[in-house]
């Protein structure tokens, strides 16, 4: 099973394929020049590598938010015009759980992504991983088929959009070793180390931002179990009204 | 007579979802539009993050819609046309990204189209024996100029305005007389019971540029006669039946409110004078441009080519004049997608191509290529 991931919701742009479970090709790009113009041609360079041709794919993984509303509508019409001419259907992955999943190593931790949400917010969400997936027995090890299908992340906190300040107390309150990352770590990193009174840690710069790999490896989980949604039934998730839906709420 | 060219062509440049199938350029085999307008009628107006979030809600439907409607499939497809600007960025981006990945997963070619160059190339949708030279008036929400066509992707801006487009002052004088959005069709059609000249409104002269426009000193004199006026803003009634699940916070008026009790003035003869005086002004810049550059056939494009009362002007006065005047009916004046499947046709095949790194931009220039 050909999988081809794509990441946008943030500073970073990223593409990647998965063959049958395994990364075959990642292209990631951490710069400021704009998704709108590069992400296309990394699809195409990260396809070229793999030796695939469009056709072949067989789903398409999207980093479905939450994030930058126009970064995520430009990986959200990305995949929707591919799964429009392919006629394939589309794994929305959660961002944050793609975020959670590059930490999926640190089975003691509690996995926290932040992504900086602007007005001293983040989006958020906590996870740890699934127990059957670290306690991985033997038995299991010798099933990769039945080890692939069980989803790795158990939610803990589930994903919002909330004053730092909050998560922070949340996270207290479950006496829990945190792993941060996201790309919220660089901007909160100095508030996090005066105002939280838990044990923690930030992950490593390799393993901090979004990437690709993570998106398609739990897209092919999605597709496995048969989770996908139609191309033209997705929509980001934004976790946030429109600033003028938000105005307008507040006048009543 | 060679092979046929189907263009599938996407606009998302504003408020409006489209996709069409246009055949050699002229012939329209679908025209697919999915208005967001009572969305942003609850804001006075369009919100670009609403505008962006409908758009890739829709946008897969409507290019299936309009690929059915024509009866073919994307395999049929000869090129991917795509509008690329002017509009807003977020929106422009929605378009632009899945036109992209639909030209590259099918390997078809991409042509990245201006807006406002499909709002000229709409006229030869309905006109098949207009072809350029001819001079064109664009007059929309965001637009106001006075192109010479010199070729199907020749154009020079001769005239501009200098402060708000013909549109957008419609939209803010509606607003002001309480007609709501969107102000060009409903001044368009509470004139139609107004009296014209019974307020003198100004018509702007620009010195040393003869063909350009300014509408800002025109809206200003409505808003002042308002004002002086005192016009009670509790005058007004509620629409009597605001849609389903909506609220209408606008207070609403309707042609027969009065302004001016004591000259018998009703929004109606505010509406109509209003109109007039923009009319006036796009008549006869375009009725000078077209004597000094001895242009004989005269096109208009854009929303507010649409409106009654500036074709019937524009006709009188090229009647007066012995030229032909061309414009689209209102379905292709307003956003759409066979526009620019029209001028992707033109511009495919002079030979453009865009690659996988096409961007949406937002100021896009007439005549300019990216």
């Amino acid at each position: 099973m050909n999988i081809l991931g794509i990441e946008s919701s943030g500073l970073t742009a990223s593409a990647a394929v998965m063959t049958d479970g395994r990364l075959i090709s990642e292209y990631t790009v951490n710069n400021k020049k704009t998704h709108s113009q590069t992400l296309l041609p990394m699809i195409s360079e990260v396809m070229k590598s793999a030796g695939l041709e469009t056709k072949d794919l067989d789903c398409i993984a999207i980093s479905r938010g939450p994030g930058s509303f126009t970064g995520l509508r430009i990986g959200s019409a990305t995949a929707k015009g591919l799964g429009l001419a392919l006629d394939k259907r589309i794994a929305e992955v959660s961002t944050l759980e793609a975020l959670a999943y590059n930490l999926s190593e640190a089975k003691d931790c509690i996995l926290c992504p932040i992504m900086d949400a602007r007005r001293q917010e983040v989006y958020t969400a906590a996870y740890e991983v699934a127990e059957s997936v670290a306690g991985n027995s033997e038995a299991n090890a010798n099933e990769a088929d039945a080890a692939a299908r069980i989803w790795p992340l158990k939610t803990v906190i589930p994903e919002k959009a909330c004053p730092l300040d909050e998560l922070l107390r949340e996270l207290e309150g479950l006496n829990r070793k945190v792993l941060f990352n996201g790309d919220g770590v660089p901007v909160y990193a100095e508030y996090i180390k005066e105002n939280f009174k838990e044990e923690y840690a930030f992950a490593s710069n390799s393993l901090l931002l979004q990437r690709a790999a993570s998106v398609a490896a739990l897209g092919t989980i999605i597709c496995e179990t048969g989770k996908t949604v139609d191309a033209d039934a997705h929509v980001p998730v934004y976790l946030r009204k429109s600033q003028a839906e938000r105005e307008l709420a507040a006048k009543g | 007579m060679g092979k046929d060219v189907l263009i599938l062509a996407i606009e998302s440049s504003c408020d409006e979802t489209a996709a069409a199938v246009v055949k050699n350029g002229r012939e329209v085999l679908s025209n697919t539009i999915y208005s967001q307008i009572d969305l942003h009628t609850l804001y006075g107006g369009v919100v670009p993050e609403i505008a962006s979030r409908k758009h890739i809600e829709k946008i897969n439907q409507v290019i299936k819609t309009s690929l059915k409607d024509a009866g073919v499939t994307i395999d049929d497809i000869d090129a991917i046309g795509v509008t690329y600007g002017p509009g807003l960025v977020g929106a422009l981006l929605v378009g632009v990204a899945e036109a992209k990945a639909i030209a590259y997963a099918t390997g078809k070619p991409l042509v990245g189209v201006h807006h406002i160059e499909g709002h000229i190339a709409a006229n030869y949708v309905e006109h098949k024996e207009l072809e350029p030279p001819y001079l064109c008036l664009v007059v929309s929400g965001g637009h106001t100029h006075l192109v010479k066509v010199n070729g199907y992707a020749e154009y020079e801006i001769i005239g501009r305005t200098h402060d708000d487009a013909a549109g957008e002052a419609f939209d803010k004088v509606a607003r002001a007389i309480g007609l709501g959005y969107p102000g060009g069709p409903k001044v368009d059609k509470v004139s139609k019971t107004g009296r014209k000249d019974v307020l003198a409104f100004p018509r702007a002269h620009i010195e040393g540029c003869p063909y350009d426009f300014s509408f800002s000193g025109l809206k200003s004199a409505v808003l002042n006669y308002l004002n002086s006026c005192k016009m009670k803003q509790t005058a007004g009634h509620v629409e009597e039946e605001p849609k389903q699940g909506k609220t209408v916070y606008e207070t609403v008026f309707s042609g027969n409110d009065m302004i001016d009790e004591e000259q018998g003035v009703t929004v109606a003869d505010v509406a109509a004078s209003f109109q007039e005086a923009v009319v006036d002004a796009l008549v006869s810049k375009t009725m000078a441009a077209a004597k000094d550059f001895g242009y004989t056939k005269i096109a208009m494009a854009g929303g507010v080519a649409s409106n009654s009362a500036l074709r019937a002007g524009m006709k009188a006065a090229c009647e007066a004049n012995g030229y032909t005047l061309y414009y689209p009916s209102p379905i292709l004046c307003t956003d759409n997608a066979a526009m620019i499947g029209c001028a992707a046709y033109y511009e495919y095949i002079s030979g453009t191509r865009h690659g996988l790194d096409l961007n949406a931009v937002p100021n896009l220039k007439l005549g300019e290529r990216a």
